[in-house]
């Protein structure tokens, strides 16, 4: 049987366009956008209250893991709206050109509570080309035996680079472990100049 | 729910063709920034059943709200052909969704989600808040009336 109407005409191009532009123009509780990085695609992800994710695209999932975590402990109301994240990329973009020694991008902690979070507020005031140890940031989190709480909450850290948990190595200065992979760490000292280019 | 963006890229198709249907193809643009404005406001945060009924319904209302605002403004006496494009072909519209949209409003509703927004008679009745059985029936009224009209104009 033939419908009674003939479909409505289509035009894919028109459809997608419109979609980008009520993206552009809506104010979703989170806001993301991938990025290249000399260690890798990010995604990074923004509320109202700032940024609240980096993520590296190839360790967690990629793309639609990191989103479908966004909407779940975050909220639903999540876009692609590159242009709410000009001003990370713009920093990230100067960091790994060697212009740029902190991030001044307002952070959201919502992703991570308690001991975590302070633990990497800790490792946020580590300053650039400086580095910390595990046991320097259960310190500085005011629970100087929790060393391995500390170290879990490193490898929990839900904006890497902008939170610079790459700074903070083994007593001893053996490089320790990074969420991203080790070469990550090792690229990141490297543009800091704790280890030789 | 799923994130926003997938649920904008899975029903952005649907809901950009059946307001083309709806209002034509100037004002769709307008009517599709609201419907999915409305949508993201009202997004839930527990799972939808139907997404794309639910994604028809929204764009339904702007469409109405949109038809009652052109009622109460003084209407040209013959609207202007619109060309959209099939197969690479610039094409005169259908002119059967032109006389869609002349039908009273009930049938106008019922024709344009059943055939536009491809919806079964059940989604159709749920969209308008009405029985399945009256949503049947102003299908088949408007098509009767459609049927006519083109029987006429031969």
């Amino acid at each position: 049987m033939t419908e009674p109407l003939a479909p409505p005409p289509f035009d894919p191009e028109a459809a997608a366009a419109a979609a980008e532009r009520f993206a552009a123009a809506a104010e979703p509780d989170v806001a993301y956008a991938l990025h290249d990085t000399p260690v890798g695609r990010v995604v990074l992800a923004a509320t109202r209250r700032g940024l609240v994710r980096v993520a590296y695209e190839d360790f967690n999932g990629g793309e639609d893991e990191v989103v479908d975590d966004l909407a779940r402990r975050v909220s639903p109301r999540v876009l692609r709206a590159p242009a709410r994240l000009d001003e990370v990329r713009r920093e990230l973009d100067e960091f790994f050109a060697g212009e740029r020694r902190a991030f001044d991008v307002a952070l959201d902690w919502s992703l991570v509570q308690g001991f975590g979070r302070k633990v990497l507020q800790a490792t946020a005031r580590i300053p650039f080309g400086e580095t910390g140890s595990y046991a320097s940031v259960a310190a500085g989190a005011g629970s100087p035996k929790a060393v391995r709480a500390a170290g879990t909450a490193l490898g929990r850290n839900p904006m890497p680079i902008v939170v610079p948990c790459h700074r903070v190595l083994r007593s001893g200065g053996a490089l320790g472990g990074y969420t991203g992979g080790v070469q990550r760490k090792v690229t990141l000292l490297t543009v800091e100049g704790v280890l030789p280019a | 729910m799923k994130p926003f963006q997938r649920f904008l890229d899975e029903q952005r198709d649907g809901v950009w063709r059946y307001l083309v249907a709806a209002v034509g193809r100037q004002d769709a643009d307008d009517l599709f920034q609201e419907t999915f404005m409305a949508a993201m406001r009202a997004y839930p945060r527990e799972p939808i059943a139907n997404e794309r009924a639910w994604a028809l319904t929204i764009a339904h209302r702007k469409a109405l709200d949109h038809h009652r605002a052109r009622a109460r403004r003084p209407v040209p006496v013959q609207d202007v052909p619109e060309v959209g494009v099939v197969d690479g072909h610039r094409v005169l519209e259908e002119p059967t969704w032109a006389q869609v949209r002349a039908l009273p409003p009930k049938q106008r509703a019922a024709v344009l989600l059943r055939f536009a927004g491809d919806l079964a008679h059940a989604e159709v009745a749920a969209a308008l808040g009405i029985s399945e059985e009256a949503a049947r029936r102003n299908v088949h009224e408007g098509l009767r009336k459609l049927r006519a009209e083109e029987a006429a104009l031969r």
